[in-house]
């Protein structure tokens, strides 16, 4: 059984942000109609994309793990039949998003008005950088840009140091947030039977996720800025590095308990004795030597010796993964983090398990991300009825395109 | 009053901190009814944690407990006593949701487990939220949120492009990846509750915080596990742009299309050195990263954060600035957008939080009441819904079940 069985999502989102929320409800069963086309090209199928992710296997990889489970089609939204036909499509939705900037759904005459006109009860979701109102609506944002406008990056470095640039997970934060958004519309729906309209701005869904850090500069007029690893209240609370090649293990204290228990698992030595580390605010206070006592210790093992020796003893300790030791470690085997898919043109490729186990109705991946335009048949030929000949009129048209 | 997307749905939630408490805030200012138990005495480990209102250290006053709390309703039950268990499974029999973020087996121990209370309610939705899951090697080690966001991949690629590796992967934000878990659990929910309303069925979800992050950071998985491609913090930024010095701090580009290269050089009134073969296309721009980045800050250095941001995108490039928290809540942007709120909790009077990413046309994201006092509906849930005695609460009070 899937959990959103039977709900039709018209998709017009591309580069990250964007198709991780159609992504997450396709795991879930809904019937997501990529909307692509020869003339605007998702960006991680284009040659840029090789050249960022290093070779066109490792942009189609990229492109393949976002997009997994997903139907497309390839309809030309710059000739007024390919609008038209995508309203067609909408009558058939229940959800219809997009990613673009604000404005450009309603230029290509695809604007909620319009699609509210031809099926009232549609659900529209425009996922924007800075959302569709507000002097910077307008404004064009990546990832990176969208991390520094959130507060993010301000708050993220080495003390001193630069502000750091946010990844990928920049733009996929705020697309999970809309998936999110999506699916209290979709049960409000089914309570009443109405749709609406869904106005989203990732840089404000990114901030949400710094509540507290807002809250000290509103209550308190503070400013937070980089400090590392460093935490409030706890100490020792850091990476330190182990054996081998850039090997770092991750350490947090909170408590006296807890610094007891990591001293007798290091063999209690004499300097944890010592009376500037003896309750947790001093401890606080000299936590820079500390950091240097302590990875005097963690140095003489690796990352997993040192994790399995603190959580034996109930200290909280987990090595930086790498993603390559993340697709190897024991945990995420047993818990089938990633599951191979049969890729048309890149043989088997692996990508990540949707990250809930439900009883009931558990979300899976059923199957590798559409070609381009894979699924013009199904969609135009049966969910539209159109004759063969239709079709292939639309293709010589270069309408499906 | 407006309408609500998820009125009439009720929530139990039995959290501390911020993953379990923040997705239930997230379902709590859509309009449904959360109702939070703490533990008698202090509460929820949130109310010790800073910033305190004013630096007060308060249970009433921390600003990490009033955002994530918003809407909800607040009593005290100890669930590990008896008489605290029957009075819990009296709310599980009318909840439609439980979220709970206790150690894997602690549920069970108690006997509250889904099996269990799937029998008192089979129309229970279950959420589990841990740092690793309620199965696997590592189910029951600890691990705060630096271990967790460490253990998810993101952690050992930041900061990216550094020149080496000498220095210790970091966290991002402070309790970014407890949000994301928190996030990723109130979806799976929303989903079991779609599904519900169909079947008449209920389930359990296991939620693990390492898995919340990963799912963002599918881009970097995959290219480990298919192409092999060990990705470390020397390796990894943008080819150019990013963060770079400017007049008066820093300022943030990236032009992933050819047309914003163009736009760009323009915008710097076209210099002799952009028109450089070496730079001609993306590639090349790419190979040539640094030494871009160099005559770029040299132009850069000339112009403030603020000039950047908003005559570069003007320019059609998308230049963006370091925003502080103090910039975010004075964002002519932001206040046009009304994305911050004022909310007047006993407290603390009136205080600024960030409200939400998404403005719904029928049913508007709102707040109706400030985060609970401990205990604050004590007698609102165990006498007039539950129909206990006013005498029975003074006694409950003293045997440190409420």
């Amino acid at each position: 059984m899937d959990s959103l069985a039977g709900v039709r999502i018209l998709d017009f989102t591309r580069y990250a942000a964007g198709p991780q929320i159609t992504l997450l409800l396709a795991f879930m069963g809904a019937e997501v109609i990529k909307v692509e086309s020869r003339v605007a090209v998702d960006h991680f199928r284009r040659a840029e994309a090789a050249v960022v992710f290093g070779s066109v296997r490792a942009a189609a990889d990229c492109f393949n793990s976002l997009n997994v489970n997903k139907r497309s089609i390839a309809l030309n939204l710059t000739i007024a039949e390919g609008v038209e036909l995508a309203k067609k499509l909408v009558q058939l939705s229940d959800v219809v998003v997009d990613n673009f900037r604000a404005g450009v759904m309603d230029k290509l005459g695809l604007g909620y008005p319009v699609l509210r006109e031809i099926k009232p009860d549609i659900i529209m979701l425009s996922a924007s950088s800075h959302g569709s109102t507000g002097p910077e609506s307008r404004y064009i944002a990546y990832a990176v840009t969208m991390g520094a406008l959130s507060g993010l990056s301000e708050i993220t470095g080495y003390a001193g140091g630069p502000p750091v640039i946010m990844r990928s997970s920049a733009d996929l934060r705020p697309g999970t947030t809309a998936a999110f958004a999506i699916l209290a519309a979709l049960n409000y729906h089914q309570e009443t039977g109405e749709g609406q309209f869904i106005d989203f701005s990732a840089r404000e869904a990114l901030s949400c996720g710094i509540g507290e850090i807002i809250m000290d500069y509103t209550m308190n007029g503070r400013v937070r800025s980089r400090n590392g690893n460093r935490d409030d209240i706890m100490a020792p609370h850091n990476c330190y590095r182990c054996k081998g090649e850039d090997k770092w293990v991750s350490i947090a204290i909170s408590n006296d308990e807890e610094w007891a228990a990591l001293s007798r698992a290091m063999g209690n030595p004499a300097w944890t004795k010592e009376e500037r580390f003896s309750d947790q605010f001093s401890r606080w206070q000299y936590q820079e030597e500390l950091d240097e006592l302590i990875e005097a210790w963690t140095i003489n093992y690796t990352h997993y010796e040192v994790m399995e020796m603190l959580q034996r003893a109930g200290v909280a300790a987990a090595p930086s993964f790498s993603n390559e030791e993340l697709f190897h470690d024991p945990h995420c085997r047993e818990r089938e983090c990633f599951t191979p898919v049969q890729h048309p043109e890149e043989g088997e490729l692996y990508v990540l398990a949707p990250p809930w186990r439900f009883s009931a109705t558990p979300a899976k991946v059923t199957g590798p991300a559409p070609l381009l335009g894979e699924h013009n048949e199904y969609v135009f030929g049966e969910l539209l009825g159109m004759p063969e000949e239709e079709i292939s009129r639309l293709v010589a048209e270069k309408i499906l395109y | 009053m407006p309408k609500k997307a998820l009125e009439g749905v009720k929530v139990l939630e039995l959290c501390q901190l911020v993953a379990g408490p923040y997705c239930t805030k997230l379902l709590a200012d859509l309009g449904a009814e959360v109702v939070k138990i703490e533990k008698p005495g202090y509460g929820d480990e949130a109310r010790k944690t800073p910033p305190f209102f004013h630096d007060m250290p308060d249970p009433e006053r921390s600003g990490l407990f009033l955002y994530l709390n918003t809407n909800k309703l607040g009593i005290t039950l100890n669930v590990a006593t008896a008489t605290g268990k029957d009075i819990f499974q009296e709310l599980v029999k009318e909840a439609d949701i439980l979220v709970e973020d206790n150690p894997p087996q602690w549920m069970k121990e108690q006997g509250l487990d889904y099996e269990s209370l799937q029998e008192i309610n089979p129309r229970l939705i279950m959420t589990s939220i841990t740092p690793f899951g309620q199965t696997g090697p590592y189910r029951d080690y600890q691990a705060y949120p630096l271990n967790v966001f460490q253990s998810g991949g993101e952690g050992y690629l930041t900061p990216g492009g550094v020149e080496n590796v000498d220095r210790p992967p970091l966290k991002v934000g402070e309790f970014v990846v407890e949000y994301d878990s928190g996030l990723s659990a109130a979806i799976a929910i929303l989903a079991a509750l779609y599904w519900r309303r169909k079947s008449g069925v209920g389930q359990w979800i296991d939620i693990s915080k390492q898995e919340s992050l990963m799912a963002l950071n599918r881009l970097d998985m995959v290219r480990s596990a298919n192409e092999g491609e060990v990705i470390t913090r020397a390796k990894q930024g943008v080819p150019y742009g990013g963060a770079l010095p400017c007049k008066d701090g820093y300022t943030i580009f990236i032009t992933w299309e050819s047309v914003q290269w163009d736009r760009l050089v323009a915008f710097m009134g076209d210099p002799e050195w952009a028109n450089d073969d070496k730079f001609r296309d993306y590639a090349g721009r790419f190979k040539h990263g640094e030494l871009l980045n160099a005559l770029l800050t040299e132009w850069l250095m000339n112009h403030t954060e603020e000039e950047l941001y908003h005559k570069g995108q003007a320019a059609g490039v998308p230049f963006a600035m370091v925003y502080t928290s103090k910039d975010l809540v004075d964002s002519a942007h932001l206040k046009a957008r009304e994305f911050f709120v004022e909310i007047n909790h006993p407290k603390t009077g009136k205080v600024k939080y960030p409200s939400a990413p998404y403005k719904f046309s029928e049913t508007p994201w709102q707040v109706t009441r400030p985060a609970p006092l401990l205990g604050e509906h004590n007698e609102e849930i165990f006498i007039r819904r539950l129909g206990h005695r006013q005498e029975e609460l003074a006694k409950l009070g003293t045997a440190g079940v409420i």
